[in-house]
């Protein structure tokens, strides 16, 4: 890690902490060298009306998603949209957004498939930079492009595809929809345009964590004892090395894998992206509705 | 199936400019949804939440007795996609009459252009507001 790490007594106890920096810390560091800052929000109109100076944008939806496959885009695209963005692959990039910074784990996910090293989130997001008066520009910095390395994308450490979730059975495995949407009350609401699954429920075994439960009121992530007691405990995922986290097309879990990733420090936490829209709508899988969760299948 | 004058005008604009510049046209809209009136502001409770749209968004419709729909929508500035929808539609049905907007022609948010641009739960969350617009003038017929 060549970008120097804040040491902030707001992370202590946290796995890795060199994962995570503060507003203050982004304020104090912006326009450095190697450091980038990138903003990625669920409302993609959001960086346009003012964000942090010097940050780039990342689109989720046309720029990260494989433009016809349900899949993400390549190594060639990766490498050619990090280019276009003015990114180095030493470069440390700087995440932040909407909505919890949900799409911006999200987007640290997908970066991660393609082994981008060092790679931090702003604690509290776009809304905690705005609530502390902190200065937003229209100005659309223009960054040189770069010779991103195409390197090809590791499927197989982050993220876990149906047969992965099936063999995975009788470990760990977190739900971080709604509670309607875990019970499979939501499918069933009247006038409620169908969520892109058709049968309404949750995985055998899964626990219902709903991924806002890793966050306070002002948005950044809770303390390691209070994120310790909810997962560890309540969860039951205590001293288990191997989770997987799903949710409806794997956006929502990929905050709740950062959790468990770099604030808990599981070695081993998958995302599961076809997540409920392709478990809920797949052939003979097995799915429990209500609000336990299930015993563990034993085949079918 | 019906249109409306508002509605020709913002097709038009959609379809005039290159398809990168569409979403700074619509957050030109967004920024242009008139305020709630104070008899709302006041009273949120009367207001509808339209459960489609990911961001907080909430609407009422009035019929005068000459069945002209006024139609009031808001939505957080944190949501400028989702405020720009609900300024589509004020922009397009407000002060129609009531058969215009029940008989209003869904295929206007095909021709703005912007499916490709924005994710399929947005334009759902569209196709929600219309669809409660239309359910409260209904109702409000009956």
């Amino acid at each position: 890690m060549s970008y120097p790490i804040e040491i902030n007594p707001d992370f202590t106890g946290y796995a890795h902490p060199e994962a995570l920096v503060s507003t203050k810390w982004v304020e104090d560091n912006i326009g450095q060298k190697g450091l980038v800052i990138v903003e990625c929000d669920e409302d993609i109109l959001l960086y346009s009306t003012g964000h942090i100076p010097t940050a780039v944008k990342i689109d989720w939806h046309t720029e990260l998603n494989h433009p016809d496959n349900r899949d993400y885009i390549d190594g060639e695209a990766f490498a050619a949209l990090l280019s276009s963005k003015g990114i180095n692959r030493d470069d440390t990039i700087v995440l932040y957004g909407d909505k919890s910074n949900w799409w911006a784990t999200y987007a640290m996910w997908v970066f991660k498939l393609f082994g981008h090293a060092d790679i931090r989130i702003m604690n509290g997001g776009r809304a905690k930079w705005v609530e502390e008066g902190r200065e937003l520009t229209k100005e659309v910095l223009h960054r040189e492009p770069t010779n991103y390395p195409v390197v090809e994308r590791d499927d197989s450490t982050i993220r876990a595809f149906k047969d992965d979730v099936i063999e995975h059975f009788g470990k760990p495995m977190i739900d971080v929809r709604s509670l309607p949407e875990y019970t499979g009350e939501k499918l069933h609401m009247p006038d409620y345009p169908n969520e892109g699954a058709s049968r309404g429920g949750h995985i055998p075994s899964a626990r219902s964590v709903p991924w806002g439960k890793a966050v306070r009121e002002d948005q950044t992530f809770r303390t390691i004892e209070e994120l310790n007691q909810t997962y560890r405990v309540e969860a039951g995922i205590a001293d288990a090395n191997d989770v997987i986290a799903y949710c409806r097309i794997g956006e929502r879990s990929s905050h709740t894998w950062f959790v468990l990733t770099y604030l808990l420090g599981i070695p081993k936490v998958r995302n599961y992206d076809g997540s409920w829209t392709e478990w809920g709508s797949s052939v003979k899988v097995p799915i429990v509705k209500g609000e336990e969760p299930g015993a563990v299948p034993v085949s079918f | 199936m019906s249109t409306t004058a508002g509605a020709r005008d913002i097709i038009e604009a959609f379809q005039e400019v290159p398809t990168n510049s569409r979403l700074e046209l619509l957050l030109e809209y967004s920024a242009a949804l008139p305020a709630l009136p104070q008899r709302y502001e006041e009273h949120p409770e009367l207001l509808e939440r339209v459960e489609e749209c990911q961001s907080p968004v909430y609407l009422f419709v009035e019929l005068s007795s000459a069945n002209i729909v006024n139609i009031f929508l808001t939505a957080p500035d944190e949501a400028p996609t989702t405020k720009g929808f609900a300024s589509l539609l004020q922009s397009s049905l407000d002060n129609e009459p009531a058969e215009i907007v029940l008989n209003f022609d869904e295929s206007f948010v095909d021709n703005l252009g912007i499916t490709d641009l924005v994710s399929p739960l947005r334009i759902r969350g569209l196709h929600g507001m219309l669809m409660r617009i239309k359910r409260q003038v209904k109702e409000k017929m009956n």
